[in-house]
């Protein structure tokens, strides 16, 4: 990467007080977020990457183009953000399903796809 | 792997937000061996530049450097895009190896997928083969073949691709320069229309 940045499991280590795995499993590459805005700040101790994570997503991305924006791995994003929806200061747009989408679903983006 | 995306200027992530409308998020793997043009298909699809992000994983080093050992870290780029249809789903092309030793990076990404496109090249059709093993074995994702259509590689008829690869009855072979965004589009088109057959062939039974 141009900054230099290389992930490092020492660094995701320290970054993420020490967690391998987030506080919930929910949260897939393509689980869209936005931030909350109710006027609630940050605390005083909330870590640079959570503020630079909240800016980035004051409109609706999902997981991955966070990471990708942030130039972090999608793992260590997904810890930052299960932390932030605890909180209160992130939500979840679409509740990412384990289970193949249903037909109605599929039809839709399939006409969708035929309008381009 | 160096991608554009990562050489090129910051872009304010304003600009690439969702639209409000979007409520809903789908996906799509794009898997085929290196170089075969998958970043390309994303690339002609996305309404977004493609963003790459990279991910640690342990994978196996089978086919990498015995002298490290059985297990190995290794750093992997994966180059999705994005494009919003209907107006309230996004749905994201994931870009991944579909190598066995990246079956670690893979296999979360394949949960609740819509299908998997597996890009191939005629001249390299035997690099195919691992990835679509491992789709099959791992998943039951449905699964599209793209031939990616190289100025310079000889054209097969789909028929002669599809019996190369012994492909599940079914399966769709399409065609294509995906350079094109016409052409790239039509090949996710025959990947969700083939998974909504599956879907509706699922429901009857």
């Amino acid at each position: 990467m141009t900054d230099g940045y290389r992930d490092h499991p020492v660094r995701s280590y320290v970054l993420t007080g020490g967690r391998a795995h987030p506080s919930r499993n929910t949260l897939r590459p393509e689980t869209l977020l936005c931030a909350v805005d109710d006027g609630r700040e940050l605390p005083v101790g909330a870590g640079r990457h959570e503020r630079a994570l909240l800016e980035t997503c004051r409109g609706t991305l999902a997981l991955a183009e966070l990471a990708a924006h942030l130039r972090l791995p999608t793992s260590l994003v997904a810890v930052l953000a299960s932390d932030l929806l605890d909180a209160g200061y992130l939500a979840v747009r679409s509740p990412a399903s384990h289970d193949l989408p249903g037909v109605d679903l599929l039809e839709e983006v399939l006409d969708g796809l035929r309008q381009f | 792997m160096v991608s554009a995306s990562s050489e090129a200027p910051p872009v304010d992530p304003a600009s690439l937000h969702l639209a409000p409308t979007v409520e809903r998020s789908v996906k799509v793997l794009v898997v085929g061996a290196y170089g075969v043009g998958k970043t390309t298909l994303i690339g002609a699809v996305s309404e977004i530049p493609v963003l790459s992000t990279e991910e640690t994983i342990t994978a196996a080093s089978v086919g990498v450097d015995p002298r490290l050992g059985e297990k190995t870290t290794t750093t992997v780029a994966m180059d999705f895009g994005r494009v919003t249809v209907g107006g309230t789903t996004a749905l994201y092309l994931f870009g991944t190896p579909g190598q066995k030793r990246f079956w670690d990076l893979w296999a979360g990404l394949a949960e609740g997928a819509v299908g998997a496109l597996v890009v191939v090249d005629t001249r390299r059709l035997e690099e195919s083969f691992e990835v679509l093993d491992q789709l099959e074995e791992h998943t039951a994702l449905p699964v599209t073949v793209v031939v990616n259509e190289f100025p310079d590689a000889p054209r097969h008829a789909t028929d002669a691709v599809r019996a190369a690869l012994d492909l599940p009855p079914g399966t769709p072979v399409v065609a294509g320069d995906l350079r094109e965004r016409r052409q790239a589009v039509a090949a996710l088109q025959a990947l969700v229309a083939h998974a909504v057959r599956l879907a509706r062939a699922g429901e009857a039974a």
